[in-house]
Formats: C-alpha cells, structure tokens, sequence
C-alpha cells in the first residue's frame, strides 16, 4: 500500500478529536513520550570513576543509558524515570541517585 | 432466488456469516455455541466458503484472533457463550476501543455456579458496558437478518464497531425453525467490502493501543461513550434498507398489539413469543395489554422506548438474569433508569424468571401480566419478584 502522509493529532485532543485515538496514525509515538518527569530521584554519574563497563547501559530497563563521546554513559534525562538500578548495578559506584530539585 | 429452508438458530447465524463471505474465524467450541462454530469448520472444509478457520486454545485467544484479523482487514466473525464469553471479557473492551467491527454470535447460556449449560442472558447482561453494539434475536430468522446486517452496520464507516448478535441457548441454537435466506447476489450487492480508515499496514505503521495517561484517557472514553450513542440512527437506517431490500423491517422495540394499550408487557429475546400468546389470551379477555419486544440493547434505545411507552399506564419488565444485590434485573433497571423524570405518570414492575433454561409457558406469561399489574395498582414491589420458581 503507498505510504500516506502521517499526521499527528493534537498532543491534548478535545473529545471530539478522538474518535479514534486507540489507533493513533503515526508509529515512533513513545519517543516523544517524556517519561522522565515520573523521576524523583536521577542518576550522576561521576565520570572520572567510570571505566565503561557498560552495566548501566545493558541494564536500563527504559533502554536511555547512551554513550558519551569519551566512551562514558549517561542517562537521557528526557526518558529516565529514576528507578536506581544502574547506579546498583554500577561495580566501581560511579553513579549516585540525587534528589530532583535538591 | 430467496429459499425457505428448515434450519436452527445456530445454522442460521452460520449462514448468515457465510453468505457475508466472512475472511477469518476464530473461535473455541462451548455448548450451546458448538453448532454455529462447527458448521463453520465445515463450510470452511468442504470449500463452501473460502475462510480462514483459526482453532485457539481459548475463547481469550479466539477473540484476541479476531482483534488482529479485523485490524488486518478481514471481515472477522466468532460465536462464544458463558463461562467462554467470561474468558473473553478484557478482550471484549479492546476490539470495541479499537472500533473494530468483529461480528459474534452468542447461544446466551447461565452462567456457574452453579454448572449449568442451559439458556438466560446472565452471559449477555455481564457485557453491557463493553461498548459492543447488542441486539437480541427472538426467532431463527431474527438471528439470520441481525448476523447478517451486522456486519452491514458494524463495518459502516459512521459506525465502525464490534456487534454481538445474542440468541437463547438451545430454546433457539438448537431449535429448528423455517427461515427465509436472501439471494447470494443480493446479499453481495448489500455488503461491501469491508475498508477500515486504520487498517495494519506495515507501509503506514500506526500505534495501536497505546498506553494513556490521566490526561488523555477521558477524552478517548468520551469520544467512545458517545460515539456508541450515534449509531443508533445509522442503525435504524441500515436496518430500514435492509428491510427494503430483504422484506423484513427491524426496529430496536418491537411493538404487538401495544396501541391503546393500559399494560405493555416487556420482554427481551425468544420468550417474548410466548408472551405474544399470553397477551392474545388477554386481549380475547378483554383486557388492555400489549407487549413490547426489545432488540437493541446497545446502545440502549431511549427515544424508541419513550415513544413505545407513550400511551400506557403500567409497564411489566421480564427479566432472564439476576443483578445479585442490584436493582431486580438489568433490563428492569435500565428501563426505569430510562423512564426516570420521563414518565412521572407510568407505574413500572420487574418480574425475574426463565433462569437457566426454565421452561416458562403461557400460563407464566399471564401471572407475568398479573402480578406485575398488581405491583404497579399497588405501588409495592419486591426487589426479587420471581415467576415459576418454587416457594
């Protein structure tokens, strides 16, 4: 089938514009989705201790650890919802969970 | 050439699904479906109908199937009763926010504890506020015009939502009635093809389903509440040209011998043709009583019922399952729920019975009409008032 052109509907629409909003007519819509302000707590990680293992990375359950040009990983804050698990998993405890707003 | 041929209500809706030329079948067997879905295998089989027959291991994954199928494109039909139609519950919901237009018949069975397997529409009354479009038959032929115009109305692109098509549990699944089936070419030039705005198509990926957050959600729940409540012309238009094209005329109450009347009696599904004898006996008696079938369930007809109900002053509810702790039956509640502040003037009565499968005869339908009378003259009601249960 061709490709039609996608359009996407208003981020907050009135109900008459949702009609059909369980089908949304566009794919790729979570990587808007700003699931970082559910955080409380978010991960810093000190890069002087960080020897690019790599843990946090393939441990992020949200998947937004990314690497840095240096070869050390940070967490995308737009996404991560603070959960912790990379700065446990961390073996040299280079990342320290910080209170948002502390 | 339309044919007159001897046939029970599960063959009926089978045919029905046939002759719409359905793309997939996906459906587990449990008494008093098994009929419906076995024909289907075999039409399917023996090259009848060129189908997809997808055997799951669940009625969960039978409607799971048709939730892909009908998304996909295909016209999608399943059949399902009591403890499998429970199976299915959640699934229900998401087909109908999907506004996927999956037609299923239901053989309305009790539902356990305890075991059963005999009809009353404790199954159907459960899936009320699934946002599927509901009707109930009354006769065999019912179920064959209401299987096959719901496809017609479900895939219409103002409607675009799933149809239940309910019929009592072997009082007519398995009973043999004449029913009158259309022309094949007829039937092709009533149907369309089937054509979703939002088909799968891996060339324009869509998301569905997504996940909605307190500040979404109502706006989508809202769209589907009402979006549910505007079907009901289309509905009666469709099932006006359906009429036209086919004979027979649908309406979402049926009126007998209501006109003037001082009592109307209201029944859902096949015991409503008991009831019309017991109000041929009344009338022949002499009294002022009529009977009211209701077909739509879903959405519920409120406009219809305020016109049927116009001219009388005590209206009798049948009901055919329990609320448990609620107001009589579901169909009583929904009525006077509908008449409340409407009619301050009409008395209206609920009579439970015919559970599981119960025979209730004319004779019952008559104590119906008075005893409900009485309910109303007196104003006092039980809140479970029973006919042919013992004690």
């Amino acid at each position: 089938m061709a490709k039609k052109q996608q359009v996407r509907p208003p981020a907050l629409p009135t109900w008459q514009e949702a009609k059909f909003g369980n089908m949304l007519p566009f794919a790729g819509g979570a990587k808007d989705y700003k699931t970082g302000d559910w955080r409380t707590d978010k991960p810093v990680t000190d890069k002087a201790k960080c020897i690019k293992c790599a843990m946090c990375w393939l441990m992020c359950p949200d998947a937004c650890v990314v690497q840095n040009d240096d070869g050390t990983f940070e967490a995308n804050l737009y996404y991560c919802k603070g959960c912790g698990i990379c700065a446990q998993v961390c073996p040299v405890d280079a990342i320290t969970m910080v209170e948002e707003g502390a | 050439m339309s044919r007159r041929v001897p046939l029970e209500g599960s063959f009926a809706a089978a045919e029905a699904a046939k002759m719409a030329d359905v793309d997939v079948v996906a459906a587990y067997p449990i008494t008093p479906q098994t009929h419906i879905i076995e024909r289907m295998a075999e039409m399917i089989n023996n090259g009848e109908l060129k189908a997809a027959f997808i055997p799951v291991e669940s009625e969960h994954s039978a409607m799971s199937a048709c939730w892909g199928a009908s998304g996909a494109g295909a016209r999608t039909f399943t059949a399902t009763a009591s403890q499998g139609f429970f199976l299915m519950h959640e699934v229900l919901y998401f087909v109908s926010g999907l506004r996927l237009p999956v037609v299923m018949a239901v053989s309305n069975r009790a539902v356990g504890l305890p075991a059963n397997i005999w009809g009353d529409y404790s199954d159907a009354m459960s899936a009320t506020y699934t946002g599927w479009l509901q009707v109930f038959a009354a006769n065999n032929q019912e179920i064959f015009d209401f299987t096959l115009s719901a496809f017609r109305i479900a895939e219409d692109p103002r409607v675009l939502l799933p149809f239940m098509v309910h019929m009592d549990g072997f009082t007519l699944s398995h009973t043999v009635e004449a029913v009158i089936l259309p022309d094949q070419k007829e039937v092709d030039a009533y149907l369309p093809p089937y054509k979703h705005p939002y088909v799968f198509d891996t060339d324009n990926p869509c998301c569905y389903g997504s996940v909605m957050s307190p500040s979404t959600y109502a706006e989508v729940k809202k769209a589907q509440d009402i979006g549910i409540r505007e079907t009901l012309p289309v509905i009666k238009e469709l099932w006006k040209d359906y009429g036209d094209r086919f004979g027979r005329y649908y309406s979402p109450i049926d009126s007998y011998k209501a006109d003037g009347a001082k009592t109307l009696l209201l029944v859902v599904g096949g015991l409503s043709e008991t009831a019309k004898i017991a109000v041929d006996k009344k009338r022949a008696e002499g009294e002022s009583v009529g009977l009211l079938t209701l077909h739509l369930w879903r959405p519920f007809p409120f406009e219809d019922l305020y016109e049927a109900v116009a001219g009388a002053e005590n209206l009798v509810v049948f009901d055919r399952a329990p609320t448990l702790g609620g107001p009589t039956g579901p169909v009583i509640g929904e009525v006077k729920a509908a008449l409340f502040g409407v009619r301050k003037d009409l008395r209206i009565a609920g009579i439970l019975g015919g559970y599981c499968g119960r025979t209730l005869e004319v004779a019952e339908f008559e104590e119906v009409i008075d005893r409900g009378n009485a309910i109303c003259e007196s104003g006092h009601q039980e809140m479970v008032e029973t006919v042919g249960i013992r004690g």
